[in-house]
């Protein structure tokens, strides 16, 4: 009894032509798979280690803290640094309590109206311009029309926009994610709707929220387009002192250095440099802000 | 005193209460109970405006609290849901702390007082069984509690506000016999300060708890009485077939 048993199990075990071939099939598209996942990566890591290769050489305290010298061949990138961050800081201040008000107005106040789907639709096309129509359309307006010339304030306000549409969609998103059911709970305690956005709903959302900032640093660092017309300079020698003084970038002091440079061969240790510092300030800023955000998600289990 | 006068409610199209009349008494319990989608939940929503944030839905008919159409323009939602808590059928306390969960319908109703909000805190979760469970974690999450302690958690947090009246949408639904007897337990000592409202499957539940049972059936109220006689000897067949299970 026993042993017919087992046979009969052992022989359904057997693959038949059809399992084989699907057998192989799924072995084959697992390979090609991982061997798709394994160019992704590699070509990052790529990269990511030709640039720290070539650009660790020139990394050094002096290099941070030091302005360009002998026509930005030898010399550091400070002014650059110092630019980025303020562009980076002022389009946040700019686009992060716009872009989420926009999200609680989408989501918290007027869910299916014409509205909404109205911003939704813009949005989306804001975020398929190419940046070079935001800098040209920055340039018309801050820096013409409202005369703040090339400076901070226009720059940053630019940038603002260009990121507006990933601010409004995180937050749109971390927001469905919050259950009805903390909204119903405390609407039935008294709370006005007010007091549940900003008591309830904004902290239980705040994690996902920040991963729109996130997004919206990343992108606002490395781009150079909106920024051209609008905010940077070849060469400054001093640092901005107001929102309304030019600066250099970390993106464009590289497009400069890289292209169009006084001696492009003898600064391109110094371009390997910048666009290592770039890389890693923009690693940097999203290493604080996950940090941020565990901490918040943890208090809150 | 509650009392609904010839409601009827209407989710779009969809008429779901039918010309409902029904007197509640203070410091009673009354429960509600029907089959699935008879309209019990919908019912009780009525009565701290819960369905307002329901887009298209209509009332017709009145909803009286202490002679007070609790619909009337002059009244402030805000002030009628601090004198009508409610529990819900799953627990939902908030992803904060359990003391912050108990002492936020205080905070959002504008109390600063630390010593104050403690006492009322500790008070609650006295009332609702829960403080010696807790008393040593205050600061913990919510959600490391379990499932039956969140519900009592919830009550709580219900009764810091001071209600008047408690409505209870099958509070036990979810918990397990010793969570639902402690929960029965505790609706049985509430009745002496609170008007309690209770919607419940749990045809035993309701027979243990309750003063007045209601039957629906269709967004209909099929039957109302005192419990004792629903359970007894109800008037109406189709109420009969219900509890003893002989519901086609
Ligand atoms: N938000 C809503 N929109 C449209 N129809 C709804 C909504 N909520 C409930 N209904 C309908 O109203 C009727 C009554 O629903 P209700 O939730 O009050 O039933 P219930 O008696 O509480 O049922 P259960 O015992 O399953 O909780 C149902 O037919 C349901 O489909
Ligand atoms: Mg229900």
């Amino acid at each position: 009894m026993e042993q017919s048993k087992e046979n009969e199990f052992s022989l359904q075990l057997k693959a038949s032509g059809y399992r084989l071939r699907t057998r192989m099939t799924q072995q084959v598209a697992f390979w090609t798979i991982r061997l798709l996942g394994f160019v992704v990566v590699g070509i990052l890591v790529w990269i990511q280690g030709f640039i720290i290769v070539n650009g660790a050489g020139v990394l050094s305290w002096d290099f941070l803290t030091q302005a360009p010298t002998e026509g930005m061949t030898s010399g550091g990138i400070f002014p650059a640094i110092v630019g980025t961050l303020c562009l980076v800081v002022g389009s946040m201040v700019f686009a992060f309590p716009l872009g989420v008000m926009a999200g609680i107005y989408m989501n918290e106040y007027t869910k299916d109206h014409w509205t909404v789907r109205l911003i939704r639709v813009v949005t989306n096309n804001l975020s398929g311009i190419p940046s070079i129509v935001f800098g040209l359309f920055g340039m018309a307006l801050f820096v013409n029309t409202l005369g703040f010339g090339d400076s901070i304030i226009a720059g940053s306000l630019t940038l603002g926009l260009l990121v507006l549409p990933i601010v409004i969609r995180t937050t749109e998103e971390a927001l469905k994610a919050v259950p009805d059911s903390y909204r119903s709970g405390s609407v039935a305690l008294g709370a006005s709707k007010l007091q549940t956005i900003f008591r309830v709903i904004l902290p239980s959302a705040f994690p996902n929220i920040i991963t729109g900032l996130i997004l919206a640093i990343g992108r606002v660092s490395g781009e150079t387009a909106p920024i051209l017309f609008t905010a940077v300079a070849y060469f400054l020698p001093k640092l901005p002192t107001s929102i309304f003084d030019q600066v250099m970038a970390l993106p464009y002091h590289l497009y400069v250095i890289a292209t169009s440079g006084t001696d492009i061969e003898a600064s391109r240790p110094i371009a390997y440099g910048t666009a290592l510092v770039l890389i890693i300030i923009v690693l940097a800023m999203n290493l604080l802000a996950s940090f941020i955000r565990k901490r918040v998600s943890r208090k809150q289990r | 005193m509650i009392e609904a006068k010839n409601v009827n409610f209407y989710y779009g199209d969809f008429h779901a209460l039918k010309n409902i009349n029904m007197k509640m008494e203070r410091n009673t319990v009354t429960a509600f109970i029907g089959p699935s989608g008879c309209g019990k939940s919908t019912f009780l929503r009525l009565f701290n405006r819960m369905n307002d944030l329901i887009e298209g839905t209509r009332l017709t008919g009145e909803c009286l609290i202490d002679g007070q159409n609790i619909y009337d323009k002059s009244v402030s939602v805000v002030e009628l849901r601090k004198q009508v808590g409610m529990v819900f059928q799953k627990p939902n306390p908030f992803p904060k702390s359990i003391f912050e969960n108990v002492a936020y319908g205080l905070r959002v109703n504008g109390m600063k007082n630390k010593k104050e909000i403690e006492e009322i805190v500790e008070r609650s979760l006295r009332q609702a069984a829960l403080w010696d469970e807790v008393k040593d974690k205050l600061k913990k999450s919510a959600f490391d509690l379990s499932g039956g302690q969140q519900q009592r958690l919830c009550i709580a947090r219900a009764l810091a506000v001071s209600p008047t009246v408690l409505l209870m949408d099958e509070p036990a639904s979810a918990l397990d016999p010793i969570s639902t007897s402690k929960i029965e337990d505790l609706i049985y000592a509430l009745k002496k300060e609170y008007t309690i409202v209770i919607v419940t499957h749990n045809m035993q539940q309701a027979s243990r708890v309750s003063d007045n049972t209601g039957f629906f059936m269709l967004g209909e109220l099929v039957e109302f009485s005192e419990t004792k006689k629903m359970f007894l000897n109800p008037d109406k067949e189709q109420t009969q077939n219900y509890i003893t299970g002989r519901f086609g």
